[in-house]
């Protein structure tokens, strides 16, 4: 057993595919740990993460691993899926006074968020293999982290997709982000209601195979 | 005189310096309260690793960060010929200020419309 089973593992370790690291990246309360959540509980039946209002409850890269995600044409991926910090360039422990935080606690949830910020770029520049970038559809697509993080996604050759998150709500516009980013796949959805959420796993099957 | 000063630093001094030179160039201004304007704007490895930098020096009651503005990057151009002759499409120019005193008002493919506040 001995000699045929080490054999066994080098061979099994050569030949063995690396399973391919999906990273959810887009602003603070896009929606990213909802989609997390339901892409684990949709074909894992685990929870990624907490959710809540308050801006940066993602405050460190949360990997769940081996998700078998099925298309209809029967084709399928396995990927770990990277839930990341919500990406921004300023923060400031004040706006969680806002949200009833003691002082002492926000100023702690904002060094852990600014390191939270610094480790999603990290992982983004050595670790993430495809991008599902989520946009707040009720806002401004045009806003800098959206053109920044675009940019340095297209620049890495990073496959992506931008899921319009929140179509939901009233104020919803998916046509609006299509217009900003016309060079990439964008699938409306409703992570928090699943709305439109099997186009997305669709659209995931063929952009990260 | 009071008011805000504006460094706007050209594309020829831009291309001589090295990408840390240009980010604690600018981190350093801006942390003084100056906007800074760069008439070509930095590639996407230095606008991540601003980023990064700029989270390690926020403090409490003190730098809360930055603000950052551009254009999104120009239509690319299927023919590589073309994409030659065009050069760089991705650095555009790009305003960089104190996150609590410059503030976007309004900015689309072709416009950048911000407020400047003083310290």
């Amino acid at each position: 057993m001995g000699i045929s089973h080490t054999l066994s593992r080098i061979l099994s370790g050569l030949f063995q595919k690396k399973t391919a690291r999906i990273g959810i990246y887009g602003p603070p309360n896009a929606g990213k740990t909802t989609l997390a959540n339901r892409i684990a509980d949709d074909w894992s039946g685990t929870v990624a993460g907490n959710t809540s209002e308050v801006p940066h409850e993602t405050r460190r890269a949360v990997r769940t691993g081996n998700i078998t995600i099925s298309g209809s044409n029967g084709k399928s991926i396995t990927i770990d899926i990277v839930d990341t910090p919500g990406v921004t360039t300023r923060v400031d422990y004040k706006e969680f006074l806002e949200y009833g935080i003691e002082r002492e606690d926000a100023i702690t949830r904002a060094r852990e968020a600014t390191e939270g910020v610094a480790e999603a770029m990290h992982w983004l520049r050595e670790d993430i293999d495809g991008v599902i970038y989520m946009i707040d559809a009720t806002l401004d697509p045009f806003a800098q982290v959206n053109i920044m993080m675009i940019g340095i996604i297209e620049s890495r050759k990073l496959p992506v997709i931008i899921a319009a998150n929140k179509i939901d709500l009233p104020d919803a516009s998916p046509q609006r982000i299509r217009t900003a980013f016309p060079q990439h796949p964008v699938v409306p959805v409703s992570c928090l209601e699943g709305t439109q959420i099997e186009s997305l796993y669709e659209e995931m099957v063929k952009k990260f195979r | 005189m009071q008011g805000v000063r504006i460094d706007l630093i050209s594309e020829e001094r831009l291309a001589q310096m090295p990408s840390m030179e240009k980010i604690r160039l600018i981190l350093d201004n801006v942390r003084e309260g100056t906007i800074v304007i760069l008439e070509s704007g930095l590639s996407p490895d230095e606008q991540s690793t601003l980023v990064e930098m700029t989270m390690q020096e926020i403090l409490p009651d003190g730098f809360s960060g930055i603000e950052i503005e551009s254009y999104p990057s120009k239509q690319r151009s299927s023919s590589v010929f073309s994409r030659l002759l065009k050069g760089d499409e991705t650095r555009r120019l790009t305003v960089i200020g104190p996150a609590n005193q410059l503030k976007m008002i309004r900015k689309d493919r072709g416009l950048i419309s911000a407020w400047i506040s003083g310290r």
